[in-house]
């Protein structure tokens, strides 16, 4: 625990991030800053660079221009393995499991890396239970529905046992009931690990965030408490199509 | 001086061989992304044509160079609609398939014609460069094979046809709802690389042994060179054959032409590495 | 319960069974067959033991690699080479390994971390054999040798001596010695590659076929793994290139040609993709086939087989094995169950392609 008054370092530093396909540039720009087991939103309308921002930060794209630096280490266009191996679990916006393995030997390949059989095999356990998969533990996941698809991913990442978990659309194709349970998950995992969430679902956020980033055409817009960003106007235009001031 | 220029003359011939063994293939996985290992076996049919319709004493040119493409051009849209057809979008099963027709097609013709090498003699003499022969029919070569890529480029540019291709191969699904039937336009597109390898095959049966199994001699290149080119068909051929067929030649000629064999096939395979999308798949990329 | 275990009873099973009849061949066919079966049948095992690494990198590595006739080339040749030259067959058995991997291992170096797409690997491993076939081919006259061992060309290399009793050169093995190696070096590399599919290093290998990404994304590097497989799969060709020499006493260029590396795809694909047993199946079977073939004149053997692939590829993509295997397990579920059920599906260990 940090002594009281201590500032705290970032986590996540990234400065001057830009990302430019051929005339495109889907990112301008952008510093992001990330606290210790701080819980940050990103939203903004379709192409305003949020998720290709998410795949800079996962090491799935390589930016243009800038750096982005985990606590000491700097991640700029490292490979995603490695990324994922300083302790950075990710969810991304397509779910992507193993389709032709069943749930339980998703999270065991998730969990197993550089641990012993039984310390792995207790992870799977305490993941299963913890995100209510364990009656469908032996199916195969290419045959589950989508919410519970995205539950598997968001299991495998849980046993990585990372410290920031980076979350794409968690909540996209869920039902009610499902919704609810992932955004009590997150709050959850965040009483010990950071986390990013991009996401559409304007319920869902309010149920999660504290702090929210505002993305518009490849630039920050706004980003401040999430009582004040679902109330200002200009994040209102954004996503209504109106230019922002 | 006159070695100068009978070198630069075969590297012309090189090229202009490797671009009519390539276009074939370049169409059919420039548009269906499909690796055809049949290919090889296009141009034996191709081949066989212009050697049994020459024997049945039809005009040599028409032997060649009409013929093999319509008679091969048939055989690759009956197996188009046969085979080919239900294995779009897998892209393994595709190449197994095909492979499989390779097998099939040389076992096909060993049958009706046997395993012997026939052959048919080259309807024009040599010329001279300075003090050595060169053949004329590599200018038969040479010819041939601007006249594909010319007339492949006219087709595509500006043909209807040939925009109804580059339509459906950048978006079938649009394609579609514009009214186009990509099934059609698959179908279509795999009897013309059939009939290119046909023609190929026709064209080059004076000069090499006609035999079940001369294609395997040729997919391997034709592959390696479609792959280095990139997406767009005829920039894409035109430079990798280019590259490729120069390499081949000169190291021919400073050493033998297994070794410069070699060189193209290892050229090929060094230059995908450094571009792996090919050439055009970097640069000229809007390039038909 | 951990709903792993049904699956993995049901796995060690199988694998107890196919441990077994492996185990009643190799000590039961010298007494069952005669002199000429039991030549043919060492062909079969080196063939299966081909047809076992292409299973390996293919069906579970997702590596498509076409050229694994290199390999056995590779291994063939190297075998001869040395064994011409050291007289006693303990190393080159050994070189017929090394060799083969090491060359592998620079391609897959070339090739996967040089992040070259999947169908580009097809062709690119291809082509590699091809050149080997260029080279060797070519090299008639008595200058291209490496020590005593002249290469040959397209004649290949004769007369190559057989195995013998480790480090004893004075004692040959005999027909039935050769038999009891290269089917107890079969059985031997089938268990072997069983084992490293169910350690962390054979799982990590498979999720990698499943999803790159996502194994990416839990920190394995896919590159490394699919080397380290590939790499296996050369060794395990290389070694049956060695057997295949021996089985002959006699290699050829042919070994490196195009129809092989169709052949050891076929197997696969015939026997099932994406399980051990299949592959080796699919290699007897087709090899049978080819012998069957080439003894009538009604239909030529490229046809056969040609028709037998395509046929294939429309009719059963999934192999003879899994088909079958499917059916077993239907038939078991409804022999237990008295109302027709879906198979369990902790039984769905099934590798899709």
């Amino acid at each position: 625990m940090t002594p009281p008054g201590a500032t705290l370092r970032p986590l996540i530093e990234a400065r001057g991030v830009t990302m430019r396909f051929g005339g495109v540039t889907a990112v301008a720009d952008v510093d992001f800053t990330l606290g210790e087991v701080e819980l940050r939103c990103l939203i903004g309308p379709n192409g305003a660079g949020k998720s290709t921002f998410f795949k800079i930060l996962t090491g799935q794209l390589k930016p243009s221009e800038g750096r982005i630096r985990l606590r000491d280490t700097d991640i700029t266009g490292a490979e995603p393995h490695a990324i994922a191996r300083l302790g950075v679990g990710i969810k991304t916006q397509v779910p992507n499991v193993f389709n032709g393995l069943t749930v339980h030997e998703n999270v065991f390949v998730a969990a197993g890396r550089r641990k012993s059989l039984a310390r792995t095999r207790a992870i799977v356990d305490e993941t299963l239970t913890r995100l209510a998969l364990t009656g469908i533990a032996g199916r195969l996941v290419g045959q589950l529905a989508h919410g519970q698809r995205q539950w598997v991913e968001i299991a495998t990442v849980l046993a990585q046992e990372p410290e920031l978990i980076l979350l794409d659309e968690p909540a996209a194709g869920m039902t009610h009931d499902e919704v609810h349970r992932t955004a009590a998950l997150i709050r959850e995992i965040n009483r010990t690990h950071a986390l990013i969430v991009v996401e559409h679902d304007m319920p869902f956020i309010r149920m999660i965030a504290k702090t929210v980033t505002v993305f518009n055409q490849g630039r920050i817009l706004v980003e401040d408490t999430v009582e004040r960003v679902l109330a200002d106007p200009r994040v209102r235009d954004v996503y209504l199509g109106k230019q922002a001031a | 001086m006159d070695l100068a220029g009978l070198l630069a003359f075969n590297v012309l011939t090189g090229i202009a061989t490797l671009i009519l063994i390539t276009l074939g293939l370049g169409v059919i996985y420039g548009m269906m992304r499909i690796i055809n290992l049949a290919h090889g076996e296009f141009m034996m049919l191709g081949a066989y044509t212009a050697v049994m319709a020459s024997g049945a004493g039809v005009n040599i040119w028409i032997a060649m160079l009409v013929l093999p493409p319509l008679v091969v051009g048939l055989i690759g849209l009956i197996l188009e609609r046969t085979v080919i057809r239900f294995l779009y979008g897998r892209m393994m099963d595709t190449m197994l398939a095909t492979w499989g027709i390779s097998l099939g097609l040389i076992g096909l013709i060993t049958t009706l014609y046997g395993n012997v090498v026939r052959g048919v003699s080259t309807p024009v003499g040599s010329f001279d460069i300075g003090r050595y022969g060169a053949s004329l029919y590599s200018l038969v070569i040479l010819a041939t094979a601007l006249s594909a890529l010319a007339a492949l480029f006219l087709l595509l540019r500006f043909t209807k046809f040939g925009l109804i291709l580059r339509a459906t191969m950048q978006n079938p699904r649009m394609a579609a709802a514009l009214g186009v039937q990509p099934s059609r336009i698959y179908m279509a597109t795999f009897a013309l690389g059939a009939a290119l390898a046909g023609l190929a095959g026709g064209v080059l049966a004076p000069i090499s042994g006609v035999s079940p199994a001369m294609g395997a001699a040729y997919i391997a290149r034709a592959f390696i060179t479609v792959l280095g080119g990139g997406p767009a068909i005829i920039t894409g051929t035109g430079l990798a054959s280019t590259l490729f067929g120069a390499i081949n030649e000169l190291v021919s000629f400073k050493t033998t032409p297994v070794i410069g064999d070699v060189a193209l096939l290892t050229a090929a395979i060094l230059l995908i590495r450094v571009l792996p999308q090919g050439i055009t798949g970097r640069y000229l990329r809007r390039s038909l | 319960m951990n709903p792993a275990l049904p699956a993995r009873r049901a796995s060690a099973l199988g694998f107890a069974a196919t441990l077994a009849i492996g185990l009643a061949i190799l000590f039961g066919a010298p007494h069952v067959l005669d002199t000429f079966g039991l030549v043919q049948c060492t062909g079969f095992a080196a063939l299966a033991m081909f047809g076992l690494s292409q299973g390996f990198v293919w069906g579970f590595a997702g590596v498509m690699s076409f050229g694994q006739a290199a390999f056995l080339g590779l291994g063939g040749y190297a075998y001869a080479v040395a064994v011409i030259n050291m007289g006693d067959s303990s190393i080159p058995v050994l070189l017929s390994i090394l060799v083969p991997m090491a060359f592998a291992g620079l391609l897959g170096y070339f090739m996967f971390y040089g992040r070259i797409s999947d169908a580009y690997i097809g062709v690119i491993t291809l082509t590699v054999s091809v050149i080997l076939f260029q080279l060797v081919n070519a090299t008639s006259g008595s200058q291209y040798r490496i020590g005593a061992a002249e290469l040959g060309g397209f004649n290949g290399i004769p007369a190559i001596p057989a195995l013998n009793a480790p480090f004893h050169p004075d004692e040959p093995l005999d027909i039935d010695g050769i038999w009891y190696a290269a089917m107890g070096a079969l059985i031997l590399v089938y268990g072997i590659l069983r084992a490293v599919l169910a350690a962390r290093l054979g799982r990590v290998i498979v999720a990698i076929r499943e999803n790159e990404i996502r194994a990416q994304l839990i920190g394995y590097d896919p590159r490394l793994y699919k080397l380290i497989a590939f790499m296996l799969a050369a060794g395990v060709a290389g070694l049956a290139g060695c057997l295949y020499a021996n089985w002959g006493g006699f290699i050829s260029p042919t070994v490196f040609a195009l129809p092989m590396s169709a052949q050891v795809i076929i197997y696969v694909l015939v026997g099932g993709l994406g399980t051990l047993v299949g592959p080796m199946l699919g290699a007897v079977l087709i090899q049978a086939l080819i012998i069957a073939a080439g003894s009538q004149t009604v239909v030529d053997s490229n046809l056969g087989l040609g028709l037998v692939l395509v046929g294939f590829v429309l009719l059963v993509p999934q192999g003879l094995l899994p088909v079958a295997r499917s059916a077993a397990l239907r038939l078991v579920a409804r022999v237990r169950t008295p109302r027709p059920g879906k198979a369990a599906d902790t039984f769905a260990t099934e590798r899709a392609r």
